[in-house]
């Protein structure tokens, strides 16, 4: 596909979706949550979501904080295992397999699903040693193809021209956005299927968020993308859907235009307007 | 009533408080150099050549004597407290003073040391051909030489005896090292052949397998080595003979002669004569002596090798023990385990151990190690060996153990503090990256805590390296024949009993059967013992550092 195919198709889809056809959509479904509940301990953390989210689109989780939309992010690469006494009842599914069904490999499901954290969390060693990280579990030691998906990753995360002279710096030398920008490139050397955003650009400076977003724009047209923020203005510039979630419920979900201008549910027009929050 | 206000603010503000505290900082550094400083100038002066004294002294008997010696001690007595003693003290005399001199000569007089007092000495002077002897046994001889002997003919004598002395006694020398070479390093390995074919046939012939066959290889093994043997033995004895040709005589300080034969002197001088730069040559070689070569006199003279090597070889020996035991017990405790009241239980109970007393672990090294381990090892393994143990004996493999059981506690926690530094968000970053629990602790958490296990380590060393109690049940001796790492097959030998510089200090001090001439020993030991333990933690501290500064996350 040119880049002028993947606009029209863009666009297309945009049209498609922006006049609600739900026939059209399902076909386009990357990730489908199904009645999920999770407790921490005897609290309830999520209320029975249902939420469906498309494939190659941006999806933002906008909501208080507390409200658990990181919670929900990291049920979708299953981080919330390592979170002791956590339980979770409900489905999701990606490409139609249930990802807590007891035969999936949580190392293999987080292989296609990416994440990015709120702070840079780069490993204390050389820049190229921490792009080519996932690849090296994969079992890949070949020089001459982790040196290609090391440049095609970073360029990807448009960091190449910045870095590629310096790959073997160590990389807690560069600066935070670079830093961000290497874990992104970090999470789609592997090439994965989903990335998830939590809060990626929370600890960065307005002209290193404003590169985030960037990139962003330019990711979706590889990856499904769920990003959580808890900046609204961020959420109108990137996404594509928006789901505004309020103490473990969703309340609302559609398409970010539709959304901001024109909220269904009373609590979310309170929220997007500042009336709380 | 206002300097009382004055003293309160000046409490209140804090600053009395400071000064406390730099008080006590000052009190401990003051005695740390002290303790250093003592031991350093006690221990670095003993190597420094003395002047050699010639007293012109009346006894009591009244009758005049020569008495060379070195000075060794000078103290004062006052009258009152002489004369209760038992001394004879004139009215007039308000002191009395009495000097240690190491007359040496202990085959002839029976005695290294005496006392005599300052006023019945007539004369003192320094003459220049004054010599110092250093023997391999009878500790040193202080006389003049009269003359140089070989094969039992005077060759040299008089001023011109010197000279040829020196000349000869360094072919000697030479000699004397070929000999210790023979002995060591070939006969030495002919034996450990030998042992080795007598411990195989034994084994054939326990597993029935004894035959024909097995005789006639063993047969021509043992005559191959026995050939050696007969060949080294005539070389031997050609040169011990060559080395036994020559002699010196000397006069002593009662004016009878002694024949000293030049295979037992290990180095002659004459302090009076030297000048700086020879005194600090021979300072030189003495120090070299000390640290490269075997113990003489029952550890009172020589070298302390043996101890040096025994000590670093069994703390890098822990080292390698206790590091993964550690490691791994602390990664289990703090990544694997549920924590609950159980994990807690054995971090209270790792705790503990840290304050058991040395000694204990000693105890439970012997019992358990020693004798329950080496004891079924033995059986297992060295059947052919029976009567004689070779690991159901103290030796460095228990001692290394039994250290690494006392160190484990300090490396446990100082892990388990540095897995806990680690921030989860890393963790989640390789583990979002599709990296198994496995994995992430391989790639990524362990080489970030590692800078922790060697704080943990460099603890351990410095604990191990001075722990002499536990050693003394588990394989320390005073005197090893052997070092545990030499050219024979398998090279490191884990079984074998060890000298340390812990023990030594110890048994030279306390144990030896003559204490004043080796006490300065017990310095210079102590000295060595406090660098090498500093040179063990030093090499530790750089390489911690250095991972420091490659990890240095954690400190962002």
């Amino acid at each position: 596909m040119t880049a002028q195919e993947v606009r029209t198709h863009a666009i297309d889809m945009n049209s498609v979706l922006n006049n609600r056809v739900s026939r059209e959509e399902s076909n386009e479904i990357s990730i489908k949550v199904e009645n999920l509940n999770l407790f921490y301990g005897t609290k309830q953390a999520l209320h029975d979501i249902n939420m469906d989210i498309p494939k190659k689109k941006v999806t933002a989780y906008i909501g208080p904080s507390g409200c658990g939309k990181s919670t929900l992010l990291r049920c979708i690469n299953r981080m919330n295992d390592l979170v002791d006494n956590t339980t979770i009842d409900g489905k999701i599914l990606l490409d139609n397999e249930n990802i807590y069904d007891k035969s999936v490999n949580v190392a293999d499901l987080r292989r296609r699903v990416g994440m990015v954290f709120q702070k840079p969390n780069p490993f204390p060693k050389s820049i190229f040693e921490n792009v080519a990280y996932g690849l090296r579990i994969q079992g890949i030691n070949d020089k001459r193809i982790l040196q290609d998906a090391v440049e095609n990753a970073l360029r990807g995360a448009a960091l190449w021209d910045e870095m590629k002279d310096r790959l073997n710096d160590n990389a807690l030398g560069i600066s935070g956005g670079q830093q961000q920008r290497l874990v992104i490139a970090r999470a789609i050397a592997i090439e994965p299927e989903v990335l998830l955003l939590d809060e990626p650009a929370s600890a960065l400076d307005p002209i290193s968020t404003l590169k985030i977003e960037e990139l962003i724009n330019e990711l979706k047209e590889k990856y499904t993308i769920v990003i959580v923020t808890h900046n609204m203005q961020q959420a109108a510039r990137v996404s594509d859907y928006t789901a505004f979630m309020y103490i473990g419920e969703l309340i609302e979900m559609g398409t970010t235009s539709e959304l901001f201008t024109n909220p269904r549910k009373k609590q979310t027009e309170d929220y997007i307007t500042g009336r709380y929050g | 009533m206002i300097q009382l206000n004055m003293i309160k603010s000046w409490f209140k503000s804090g600053v009395p408080w400071i000064w406390f505290n730099a008080a006590a900082v000052s009190l401990c550094l003051i005695m740390v150099i002290t303790v250093l400083g003592l031991v350093a100038v006690r221990g670095v002066a003993h190597f420094w050549p003395s002047q050699v004294v010639q007293f012109n002294y009346q006894e009591d008997s009244g009758k005049l004597k020569t008495i060379i010696g070195e000075l060794v001690d000078k103290t004062i007595t006052p009258a009152l407290m002489a004369k209760a003693s038992g001394h004879k003290m004139a009215d007039d005399e308000d002191t009395l003073v009495q000097y240690l001199i190491k007359t040496g000569n202990r085959d002839v007089t029976g005695a290294d040391f005496r006392w005599i007092e300052e006023r019945n000495v007539k004369q003192r002077n320094y003459p220049d051909n004054l010599m110092v002897v250093e023997r391999r046994e009878w500790g040193n001889f202080y006389g003049k030489l009269v003359a140089v002997k070989e094969n039992g003919k005077i060759i040299a004598e008089g001023d011109g005896a010197w000279p040829v002395a020196l000349e000869k006694l360094d072919a000697a020398l030479a000699v004397f090292a070929e000999i210790g070479h023979l002995e060591k390093k070939e006969i030495g390995a002919v034996n450990y052949g030998l042992e080795r074919l007598r411990l195989k046939q034994k084994s054939l012939q326990l597993k029935n397998r004894w035959d024909a066959e097995a005789e006639k290889e063993n047969a021509l093994e043992k005559a191959a080595y026995e050939g050696q043997y007969k060949q080294y033995q005539a070389q031997l004895g050609e040169l011990y003979q060559k080395v036994r040709r020559d002699s010196l005589v000397a006069k002593i300080d009662s004016g009878s002669e002694l024949e000293i034969s030049l295979s037992k002197i290990v180095r002659i001088y004459q302090p009076n004569s030297m000048g700086l730069f020879d005194k600090i040559a021979h300072y030189g070689s003495k120090f070299i002596e000390f640290l490269a070569d075997d113990p003489r006199e029952a550890n009172t003279e020589g070298g302390i090798f043996p101890a040096i090597f025994g000590t670093i070889m069994m703390v890098i020996m822990m080292s390698i023990i206790v590091t993964p035991f550690g490691v791994i017990a602390a990664v289990y405790l703090r990544e694997y385990a549920k924590q609950g009241f159980i994990t807690r239980l054995i971090r209270i109970a790792v705790n503990n151990l840290a304050g058991v007393p040395s000694i204990v672990y000693g105890v439970f090294g012997l019992g358990f190690f020693v004798y329950i381990l080496g004891g079924n090892i033995d059986q297992l393994f060295f059947p052919e060996a029976a009567p004689a143990p070779v690991y159901g004996t103290p030796g460095l493999l228990w001692a290394s153990i039994t250290l690494a059981l006392l160190t484990l506690p300090v490396v446990i926690v100082s892990t388990e503090e540095g897995l806990a530094r680690i921030p989860k968000s890393i963790r989640e970053g390789s583990l979002a990256l599709g990296a198994t629990k496995l994995e992430t602790l391989w790639l990524t958490v362990l080489p970030m805590a590692s800078p922790a296990m060697m704080t943990g380590l460099i603890l351990a060393v410095a604990r191990a390296a001075g722990e002499v109690a536990p050693l003394m049940l588990v394989g320390v001796v005073k005197l090893a024949p052997t070092l545990p790492l030499d050219g024979n097959f398998p090279f490191l030998h884990l079984d074998r009993k060890f000298m340390h510089l812990g023990f030594h200090i110890y048994d030279v001090g306390f144990q030896s059967p003559n204490v004043e001439a080796a006490r300065p020993l017990v310095y210079a030991t102590s000295l060595l013992l406090v660098v090498v333990i500093l040179g063990l933690n030093l090499t530790a501290i750089i390489i911690r550092n250095h991972l420091r500064e490659k990890y240095r996350a954690l400190e962002g």
